[in-house]
């Protein structure tokens, strides 16, 4: 690590002009969980280091029954499952927050860090998917809403331009009958990043007993994290069951196009996507019964 | 968690101070962060060293610029193989492995090649660490890019690229005529094998592989050198021995031992793997160079890519058994990857094969295998949980065949008092008949394990443990302590079990003794801390000073009382002469105001093993979904001899069987296709953490060692060879596939019961 410049702007315009006059060696620092062991380890470099904690519009976290919730791009994870009515109404969002590193981690790390991260293995952005979630980006030329499902491009690659920062993301309100859950693989209990991972949305009929809406969102199985669009859509209308989340498994595995690597081979990931989705469906819905 | 005794091997309770559970000397020290290691010194003016690692498996060094490195403001240095003296041919033994000095100066820096990837190149000194880094970046290295071959049985071919143009393989058969990889080939014989497998009803031959693993202590490799203007050198550093550092120093940098001093700071772990010098040279030469303390650190993937993890294996276990039960003949055939020089931990390896057991016809083969890895080293028990994965998975699959209980089976064929092993030594009294016994009597064990994909698995396994040299001086205070000044470094609470054996000797409290671990200018010659000897060994020497100072005690005590010292007793650190009687403390109040000062001397060098064995007992689930496994429960059983201190015994037990689970599950060097380790890094190098373990529970069981006044075995390394084959053993008994290569990790698991069910 060699020496960079810092700056804590306590403005988002402020940020904003800072972060597009300076040149491709400007890192965004949050809860700093990524960037500064990326910068020891020299994975990344930096000639200025814009921390963006300071701003008040990043660090609002806000649940309104109309609007959802509002997670500015700087809340820490500890935050979110802190707050008994955010972890009860978005719970595939608590389970991801809840196991990313051990609670000294989750109090620095951001949900928004993790998106800008853009790992394929992230633990936050499934949930975020599942949930339809809404990227918040301002920039010199103005403000952009982006669907998360949009936002990552390529392995640590986004959509975010020259000069832009993730302000918020909001997620949208969550009707009684809907239950979320997330699931990652690791071969140890704690202290990992996931060989795969799912979240599973379900908003399920008055009955409880069909499937009404569903998304399913993977991660470590692909360059980004994926939307699994067809075992989403097929889900919609089928009777809760085993089997059809075994099906639906089976369906979200085609999205899947994962690498051979130390974590785990492309076969046994696809695999478990299948054994991901199958668990987070019967949770999801189990969830939205209570 | 339970933790018992075994009652029936329990020794009397005459013990004062040994048994007892007194918190031990360095506690405040440790639990406040005050505890004083090597990267905490901060000493005038020191500078910061880095190293520059060569980027490829196996390669050779064209060049080395250190030119713009040098013009850098702030560098003060630079270092390559060409700074050390010309290495010379000379073995040495370090008490946990030998050494040839030719290879460790060749491994501390390259010489023409580099033969791992990771391998040390040159060296620079700077101001600050991060300067050093990138002035290491600046040093320009050519490179000519040769084939590398990582696995042991590739290397062995004859069409493999060769590490080492002049390796002749070291053979009891006909000398080859050419050179190979492999170092060399050891072979043991007992009895006549083919009459032995002729005897046998049931024969079961296996091949079993086994993968690189880091012994993973916390701390990674540091020291601060300071070769001073009258031509000493200094160093403090964290090592397993400060003594075989000195003389490591010696022969690499030809100076006499009388020049170097070596202070051994506190130290997060060594497991085997800080006896070897890696950094310490580098730093003295920068040192030298730069007139200035040098301070060295290694990152953690210079730990993992660059120090000395234990080797990966191939193995071949043949065993024959009678309808009855009885073991008739064995036959193993073992290649161990020696890293890129010879000398890997074969011999152990080759000696503990068969080691559990009384084989009446045995035959070993091994093979020190050199490819383009770290140079290997010990790691706890070295090369005996190798072998024990492959002989106690053969031996459960023959009791299976047998229909005999796994327990039965093992006491029926378990080494004994008498039992000569295949390598020569015939035991002495030996705990592993009592070990089974005590898993017989556990509650584990009389608790059926119920439930779906769950299995249960049984093990054994053996360690030798070692003597060799130790030294301490203890002197009596005027307020009746004593301190004891030794050179066994302390990993796992020895200056604790060490004072304990003093104060149980002199009759006083663990508490009225102070240990103190000082440096090779301080106290006599004093072998590593290593193969499980401290205890025993540095213990045996506490013993003898003990008895030294109750000698001195004695005489002064008849000064001072006017009688003849024959005149006066001891008994319970009570004196008693001429009417009169003190206690051990208020005569040394008195002698100290009469007499000249009293200082006991110790010194030891057993010759002999004290032979631990364990025994696992272990349940596991295993998801047949995922393949992963879960530890449902875990017992250690264990001969300690005599447990000093049991709650440091219960400690090693549970610290060797979690790194066992380790290396079962899911602990592995993966290397990609160039050669290039891709898990570098506690993420995903996976250790298990707390969340993967279940309370490991303990069984003490306590067969006097006869070579000992308190029966100590020593017991540091065993408890970490059993866990593999009994994991093993248990995933059989719960999914029905038998494994043969470790890490068990979950997608191999998975693999093999799809394999199963697909019928592949």
């Amino acid at each position: 690590m060699i020496d960079f410049e810092y700056a804590a702007p306590t403005q988002l315009d402020e940020a904003i002009r800072l972060l597009a006059a300076a040149g491709d060696g400007t890192r965004i620092l949050a809860g700093g969980t990524d960037i500064i062991v990326q910068l020891r380890e020299g994975l990344r470099s930096a000639d200025l280091v814009v921390d963006i904690k300071k701003i008040s519009e990043l660090t609002q976290l806000k649940l309104s029954g109309d609007k959802g919730l509002h997670l500015g791009a700087s809340v820490s994870c500890r935050r979110i499952y802190d707050d008994q009515n955010i972890a009860a109404s978005y719970p595939g969002l608590a389970d991801a927050v809840r196991i990313i590193g051990g609670w000294q981690i989750q109090s620095r790390a951001s949900v928004g860090g993790n998106l800008c991260n853009s790992s394929p293995a992230a633990d936050a952005i499934p949930p975020l998917i599942a949930y339809s979630a809404t990227a918040h980006i301002a920039g010199p030329g103005g403000k952009r809403m982006v669907p998360v499902e949009e936002f990552c491009t390529a392995p640590g690659h986004n959509i975010l331009q020259q000069g832009e920062l993730l302000v918020a993301l909001t997620l949208p309100p969550q009707p009684s009958n809907a239950g979320s859950a997330y699931q990652r693989f690791i071969p140890r209990n704690e202290m990992d990043i996931a060989v795969a991972g799912a979240a599973s949305w379900v908003q399920l009929d008055q009955s409880g007993e069909r499937i009404e809406q569903a998304r399913i969102a993977l991660s470590a199985v692909a360059p980004t994290p994926v939307f699994a669009v067809d075992a989403s859509e097929w889900l919609k209308g089928q009777v809760v069951s085993e089997e059809v989340f075994a099906e639906a498994g089976e369906l979200a595995k085609r999205v899947a196009s994962p690498i051979d690597d130390m974590r785990g081979t492309a076969e046994y990931r696809t695999h478990l996507v299948g054994v991901l989705t199958k668990r987070t469906l019967a949770t999801a819905c189990q969830r939205a019964r209570k | 968690m339970s933790t018992e005794v075994a009652p029936d091997t329990q020794t009397p309770a005459t013990y004062k101070v040994i048994g007892t559970r007194p918190v031990r000397h360095d506690s405040a020290d440790k639990v406040t962060g005050k505890a004083v290691y090597t990267d905490d010194l901060h000493v005038p003016n020191m500078v910061f060293g880095a190293f520059v690692r060569s980027p490829h498996a196996h390669a050779r060094i064209v060049s080395i610029d250190t030119s713009d490195a040098e013009k850098m403001p702030g560098v003060l240095a630079t270092c390559t193989s060409a700074d050390l003296p010309d290495p010379w041919d000379k073995v040495d033994n370090l008490g946990e492995g030998c050494v040839n000095y030719a290879h460790l100066s060749g491994n501390v820096l390259a010489r023409n090649k580099a033969l791992y990837k990771g391998h040390a190149v040159a060296a620079v000194a700077a101001t600050d660490s991060y300067l050093a880094q990138e002035a290491a970046r600046r040093i320009r290295v050519e490179y000519e890019p040769l084939p590398a071959t990582m696995c042991v049985q590739d290397a062995m071919r004859n069409d493999a690229p060769l590490l080492h143009d002049e390796l002749i393989t070291h053979t009891l058969d006909d000398k080859p005529a050419r050179p190979s990889n492999i170092a060399s080939h050891i072979q043991f014989e007992k009895g006549n094998v083919d009459e032995g497998f002729a005897a046998a009803d049931v024969v079961i031959e296996r091949e079993f592989k086994t993968a690189t693993v880091h012994q993973g202590y916390i701390e990674p490799h540091v020291s601060v050198a300071l070769w001073n203007e009258d031509g000493r050198l200094k160093i403090w550093t964290a090592t397993q021995g400060s003594f075989v550092v000195r003389q490591q120093m010696a022969e690499l940098l030809k100076m006499p031992v009388s020049q170097i001093t070596i202070v051994p700071c506190e130290i997060g772990g060594g497991f085997g793997g800080k006896i070897s010098v890696y950094e310490q040279p580098v730093a003295a030469v920068l040192s030298r160079k730069c007139g200035r303390p040098v301070k060295i650190m290694m990152q953690r993937d210079e730990v993992f890519e660059a120090t000395g993890p234990t080797p990966a294996s191939f193995m071949r276990v043949k065993l024959g058994a009678t309808k009855d039960g009885k073991l008739t003949a064995g036959k193993a055939w073992l290649a161990f990857d020696a890293g890129a020089f010879p000398g890997g931990v074969i011999g152990p390896g080759a000696m503990c094969v068969f080691s559990c057991y009384d084989l009446p016809h045995a035959t070993v083969d091994g093979f020190d295998v050199v490819l383009n890895k770290p140079k290997t080293q010990a790691y706890r028990a070295p090369g005996s949980t190798h072998v024990a994965f492959a002989t106690e998975c053969v031996i459960d699959e023959l009791a299976e065949r047998l229909k005999i209980d796994p327990i039965e089976f093992r006491l029926n064929n378990a080494a004994k008092e008498g039992t000569r092993r295949v390598d020569g030594p015939v035991y002495p009294r030996v705990g592993l008949v009592e070990c089974l016994q005590a898993i017989q009597e556990s509650d584990h064990w009389k608790t059926p394990l119920t439930g779906p994909n769950r299995g249960r698995g049984v093990a054994c396994g053996f360690w030798f443990n070692c003597g060799l040299k130790s030294s301490v001086t203890a002197n009596v205070n005027a307020d009746g302590t004593v301190t004891l000044v030794e050179g066994s470094t302390d990993i796992g609470g020895t200056r604790t079990s060490i004072a304990m054996q003093l104060a149980e000797t002199l009759g006083i409290t663990a508490e009225d003794v102070i240990p103190q671990v000082v440096d090779t200018d301080s106290v006599g010659f004093t072998d590593v801390t290593g193969g499980s000897r401290t205890t025993f060994a540095t213990g045996l020497a506490a013993h003898e000073a003990a008895l030294d100072i109750q000698k001195q005690m004695v005489e002064q005590a008849a000064q001072i009382w006017e009688c003849s010292p024959d005149e006066v007793t001891v008994a319970d650190g009570v004196y008693q002469g001429n009417g009169k009687s003190l206690s051990f403390k208020a005569l040394a109040v008195e002698a100290d105001k009469v007499g000249i000062p009293i200082v006991g001397r110790g010194v030891v060098d057993p010759q002999c093993s004290t032979n631990a064995f364990a025994v696992n007992l272990v349940d596991v689930e295993v998801d047949p979904e995922t393949g992963k496994v879960t530890i449902l429960r875990f017992t250690v059983c264990q001969d300690a001899g005599k447990a000093i201190h049991p709650s440091y015994v219960e400690g090693q037990m549970q610290g060797g069987s979690a790194q066992g689970i380790g290396w079962a599950l899911n602990e592995e060097y993966f290397y990609g296709d160039d050669g290039h380790m891709r898990n570098a890094s506690f993420l995903d190098y996976r250790m298990p953490t707390c969340y993967d373990l279940p309370m490991i529970d303990t069984i003490i069981v306590e067969v006097a060692n006869p070579d000992h006044p308190y029966g100590v075995r020593g017991v540091g390394e065993v408890p970490i060879v059993p866990p593999p084959p009994a994991i093993a053993n248990a995933i059989y008994r719960a999914t029905g596939v038998r494994f043969f290569e470790l890490p068990m990790s979950p997608p191999t698991v998975w693999n093999a019961i799809k394999g199963q069910t697909t019928g592949e």
